[in-house]
């Protein structure tokens, strides 16, 4: 009996250690971030809404401490999709906004909810599908034409169906087809990209995936890519600080802190050589650059 | 199959290599679910005491909603404590969202309702002749309440493993409160679901069995004692 009475108190001790260790290492951060932030005052912390594809393929574990190091400002990053990111933008509930659906963006900004966009990078979008390719996909021209070849033969297509800017850019796709899908052979998941793979890769159905998300889960697949670099398969990431002036909670001074990093020469060489060492083939093409000059 | 087999390779190299992500995610698990159930038991136990006790206007309607409440589904909970913690809601200005605190009142949110529901039920068991022989006996109020935590601690030890293992393996309302920051906020449920978004299936299995092995470990321990306890009780009556 005492031996487990002991065993109890050891647990309770446990648990408790962690506690303490918790509240002194909170305690820890809010007395560490001051002294970090002493030079530029003021821009302790932003929340940065981003879509699933810049965490998934590992780009802003490359971007995020490089930021860190350079300006001290802490980010907390929310990975949802473009939609949601967008939305929480348009509530006050993040300062910055890393996202890809260009026309969303444009109706945000003239809505006056953000106060400056940029444009950061693009990949490009990519079909996949059954390797047997039952619609024959394969010689299309462009997504268009495949979207509409996928739907005479009503073939498995899984679609985000979340509101992202993937979802978007596929609703655009079949909105220019003149489809409107529906029926059994489409399929909206509501997830992110990488489970949206995996459930088009038990279906043996086509979808559409940012070419960053495919190249991660390509070794766990076995559909594969179809149709790709064609004109309409563009996806272009923009940032976004959202407005103060609507918001006045928001950290406006760390946004464009990091907005300006993410454009600047520093932060569009590590978006440049992001994925040669890992995939051979870097995932984004920086864009900032051009459009600044 | 293969898959699984390497995963289960991988992960235990993972594991005995001290693999940053994965002790990072399972101390802010510990951490983070750890506080809790602490909060939660010294909250729920007076709270069930109270309910098993005292006679008022309005205890059923309250006993109903803590038995509802045992049921309460974590997503759930997730999105109104977002709600109220965004910048936008009501308690925005405490700032508390996508921190560990925020994930700590999710989740005594969720086990608080086990807690105090199983104190009750624990409580009510007992033979209420138990009550009056004590306070006949010449024990004060305070002696009183102590005995009968004591005789029903049994059932509050199912309480705390209800509620510790409902909460460390909950995903979804500390997804949406905590935001599974980096370094900050992400806890082994998290930490799954981003390795597997990333196609890192191993690293995702190597954070599943150190869940499996916190859960089950902490459910031992605990179903020891009590086990225990009841073979104490068996000698003695």
């Amino acid at each position: 009996m005492r031996k487990f009475v002991s065993a109890a108190v050891i647990i309770a001790l446990f648990l408790t250690a962690f506690t303490i260790m918790g509240c002194s290492s909170q305690k820890k951060a809010a007395t560490s971030i001051p002294k970090e932030t002493a030079k530029p005052a003021d821009k302790g912390t932003i929340i940065l809404a981003t879509t699933t594809s810049t965490r998934d393929t590992g780009l802003l574990d490359m971007l995020i401490p490089a930021f860190k190091k350079k300006t001290g400002i802490t980010v907390k990053t929310i990975a949802v999709g473009t939609g949601e990111a967008l939305k929480m933008g348009g509530r006050g509930d993040a300062d910055v906004l890393l996202v890809h659906a260009r026309k969303a963006e444009d109706e945000f900004m003239t809505k006056g909810l953000g106060k400056v966009r940029k444009d950061v990078m693009h990949n490009d979008f990519v079909l996949i599908g059954p390797k047997n390719d039952p619609a024959g996909v394969k010689i299309a021209t462009g997504a268009a034409e495949a979207f509409k070849k996928i739907a005479a033969k009503q073939a498995n297509f899984v679609s985000r169906g979340d509101g992202s800017g993937t979802n978007k850019k596929e609703l655009s796709v079949w909105d220019k087809a003149g489809i409107k899908p529906a029926g059994a052979w489409y399929i909206k998941t509501g997830q992110g990209m990488a489970e949206t793979i995996l459930i088009a890769n038990g279906k043996q159905g086509y979808t559409l995936s940012d070419r960053g998300t495919y190249l991660t889960q390509k070794g766990n697949i076995d559909i594969t890519l179809l149709l790709e670099k064609k004109k309409d398969l563009l996806n272009p990431y923009g940032v976004i600080a959202v407005n103060p002036d609507k918001f006045p909670k928001v950290n406006y001074k760390g946004a464009m802190e990091f907005v300006n990093f993410i454009t600047s020469g520093e932060g569009q060489k590590i978006i440049a050589d992001f994925g040669k060492d890992k995939y051979s083939q870097p995932l984004f093409v920086p864009d900032a650059e051009k459009t600044a000059k | 199959m293969d898959l699984l087999l390497d995963g289960v390779k991988q992960a235990f190299i993972l594991i005995f290599t001290g693999d940053s992500l994965v002790v990072e995610a399972t101390l802010r698990s510990l951490q983070t679910s750890g506080s809790a159930v602490l909060i939660s038991l010294l909250l729920g136990v007076p709270l069930g005491l109270l309910l098993a006790l005292a006679r008022f206007p309005g205890r059923n309607l309250i006993v109903a909603i803590i038995n509802a409440g045992m049921g309460l589904p974590p997503v759930v909970v997730g999105l109104v404590v977002a709600i109220l913690l965004w910048r936008s809601g009501i308690f925005g200005f405490l700032g508390l969202m996508y921190t560990v605190a925020a994930m700590v009142i999710a989740q005594v949110i969720i086990a608080l309702p086990l807690v105090v529901g199983l104190t009750l039920t624990a409580i009510q068991q007992l033979n209420p002749k138990l009550r009056l022989q004590a306070l006949a006996l010449g024990a004060s109020k305070s002696q009183m309440l102590v005995m009968l935590v004591k005789e029903a601690k049994l059932t509050m030890l199912a309480a705390v493993i209800a509620g510790f293992g409902a909460i460390i393996s909950e995903v979804g309302a500390v997804l949406m409160v905590g935001g599974n920051i980096s370094g900050q906020t992400r806890v082994l449920t998290t930490a799954i679901v981003e390795q597997v978004g990333r196609g890192d299936f191993s690293r995702a299995l190597a954070l599943s069995f150190i869940l499996l092995a916190i859960t089950f470990t902490a459910t031992y321990a605990l179903t020891l004692y009590q086990q225990k306890g009841v073979g104490v009780w068996r000698r003695t009556s």
